[in-house]
């Protein structure tokens, strides 16, 4: 039966029977282009994190034979400094730490709040009007906070919000030193709110996402058995989503430590560390931006050891925060 | 009331009151920003924008042409240059590898990757163009943003390739097609929408990005179109703007700022509007 019909294709086309073979082996090429084409691609990707990874670290390589470990524990940031210049990471990695921590501390309850009242508060048809707005301002590019923040908020603060808290704090011991005048358009603090306020619908929009994933028969139980809406977000959501809040604020955590324009303008770029939150400082991505342009010699390869730095702290958080998230993939998925 | 249900009741009434309080504060924060960058940006923004060079400081005129065309020379082509490349590497995820190891070790990086500092890819590019090449260059900046562009195609690629019934597929596979064929002709097909949302977020998020192009294409403060050389771009010009204590130099930075946010909120918007196409069938 099949020889026939194969006999009779072939009937058919004997008048044209080098074309087919010919159409079937340029399907074979393409096939087998196109497997390739796509898979060398995929390999790109593994390519680019090589790449980016060995040259950073042969941009770093004459600092990290110059300073050594010492590196991470100079304080002084002196490029110019005879005979040879001194470059210590210790004021960058610092203000790089408390500005992220201090915007986390706003933006993770204030998200988690937001995230709350939109599943389970706000009137319905409000809900994705505001989600909508909220994921737009999240890709509303960095250097607009940044620039914001130098014009509109730094003075704002200095002049009507620091004075306040600096006077409140003042008979308190130890406070007193944290919240030190005097008050400034730039300063950790001003940084940290800008990022505050950058990576708020971040976290909302993760948050949200994750809190979805909560069978509504859980939530409809808690309900219906009488908890307040407040018990219902404490005894069932975050629990069931503890794992997947966890990884979305470690990815917002990973934005705000490599975050460069937003705080660029209004840190202050101060290597020295000072004790109160309203003095300047600087962050790893800033001391970069505002000094590679013009570095040569070690202080780039200085700041290339800076980056390095960045790259394998963000490295290591995101990977956690990714297999969090991954596992509650996992969970949903099940 | 029993005592007890009346604290519970308080309890959850603050909680209330603080969830509102929290959504009114983000979202006054969102609106103050937007507010004071249209208040500030339309009272700056005029034709001259669009049709003069940025003006050397302590000058009066001025706009910001040059920089307005490289930013779009710049994003163009980067995006031509990362948007095949990560669709190709998403196909590849979402198709010939979607369960073997190096696909899941691929997914993974490019997780990372999605997420990195930008001003790390502009160190990348630094030591792995700049240098090479011997200065600062329109071309570095492109392949920096390409980098950035990459692992955003990657993902949505995969994400939307992976919706596609399987079912399409075995049905052009039954009729003799070769796979290439199956994922070209059927697949891409009926994932169209949603690629091109890929890239228009892509672009979006693109379009702004400042940091990897600090040290990458530079700035410039003439006109000029010459890949090889260093190119004015909105973002960069907006930073070293804001640096400057000179009042034109600051109301050209908001007019820029502006432009820019007005660019990614629109590409934004209707990246959603074309992804939204397919959804609800």
């Amino acid at each position: 039966m099949t020889d026939m019909a194969v006999e009779s294709a072939h009937m058919a086309q004997a008048d044209i029977p080098l074309d087919r073979a010919k159409a079937l082996s340029a399907f074979k090429l393409g096939d087998v282009s196109f497997y390739w084409l796509t898979r060398i691609s995929a390999i790109c990707v593994l390519l680019i994190l090589g790449g980016i990874i060995v040259s950073l670290i042969i941009g770093a390589w004459p600092a990290i034979r110059e300073f050594g470990f010492s590196f991470l524990f100079t304080q002084r940031w002196a490029p110019s400094a005879q005979p040879t210049p001194v470059l210590g990471a210790l004021g960058p990695i610092y203000g790089t730490l408390i500005t992220s921590f201090i915007a986390m501390l706003i933006a993770v309850p204030v998200g988690l709040g937001i995230a709350i009242f939109l599943t389970e508060l706000c009137p319905m048809s409000l809900r994705r009007p505001i989600a909508m707005a909220i994921e737009l301002l999240a890709g509303i590019p960095s250097i607009i906070y940044g620039m914001w923040g130098f014009f509109v908020l730094g003075p704002f603060l200095a002049n009507s919000v620091e004075p306040a808290i600096i006077a409140f704090f003042a008979p308190i011991p130890i406070l007193n030193t944290i919240f030190a005048g005097p008050a400034s358009n730039l300063s950790l603090f001003n940084a940290s709110l800008i990022l505050a306020i950058m990576i708020l619908p971040f976290i909302t929009a993760i948050s949200r996402d994750v809190f979805a994933t909560v069978p509504p028969v859980l939530k409809e139980s808690a309900y219906g058995m009488g908890c307040t809406t407040w018990e219902v977000a404490r005894n069932v959501m975050i629990p069931y989503t503890r794992v997947g809040l966890i990884g979305g604020v470690m990815l917002a955590l990973g934005r705000a430590l490599g975050e460069t324009m937003a705080v660029t303008f209004i840190i202050g770029n101060s290597f020295r560390i000072e004790p109160s939150i309203f003095a300047p400082g600087t962050t790893i991505s800033a001391a970069i931006a505002s000094e590679f342009a013009e570095a040569d010699g070690v202080h780039q390869s200085g700041l290339i050891l800076l980056g390095l730095l960045l790259f394998v702290l963000t490295f290591f958080v995101l990977t956690c925060a990714r297999l969090l998230l991954m596992r509650i993939e996992r969970k949903a998925g099940a | 009331m029993n005592p007890i249900y009346a604290s519970r009741r308080r309890k959850d009434i603050i909680i209330r009151g603080l969830c509102v309080a929290a959504a009114a504060f983000g979202i006054g924060w969102l609106t103050l920003i937007l507010g004071s960058l249209l208040w500030n940006g339309l009272s700056s923004l005029g034709l001259n924008v669009f049709t003069q060079m940025t003006p050397p400081p302590g000058v009066k005129d001025g706009g910001l042409l040059n920089a307005i065309v490289g930013s779009l020379i710049m994003t163009v082509i980067g995006v031509a240059i990362g948007a095949p490349l990560g669709m190709f590497a998403g196909t590849y995820l979402a198709e010939y590898g979607r369960h073997d190891k190096l696909s899941s070790v691929i997914r993974f990086i490019n997780d990372i990757l999605l997420s990195a500092p930008s001003i790390i890819i502009g160190l990348f590019i630094y030591g792995a163009v700049v240098v090479p090449m011997g200065g600062f260059s329109a071309f570095a900046g492109s392949l920096a943003l390409a980098v950035i562009v990459i692992p955003v195609v990657v993902r949505t690629t995969e994400d939307m390739l992976a919706l596609v019934p399987t079912a399409l597929r075995e049905a052009a596979s039954a009729l003799g097609l070769p796979r290439a064929y199956v994922i070209t002709r059927i697949a891409y097909k009926a994932a169209r929408a949603g690629l091109i949302t890929g890239i228009l977020l892509a672009t979006a998020r693109v379009a702004g990005e400042t940091a990897p192009l600090l040290f990458t294409a530079l700035s410039n403060q003439f006109w000029s179109v010459d890949l090889t050389k260093t190119m004015a771009n909105l973002p960069v010009t907006i930073n070293n703007f804001v640096n400057n204590p000179d009042p034109n130099w600051k109301s050209l930075a908001w007019a820029g700022a502006l432009l820019i946010t007005l660019s990614v909120l629109t590409l934004n918007i209707v990246a959603r509007y074309v992804g939204a196409e397919r959804t609800p069938k």
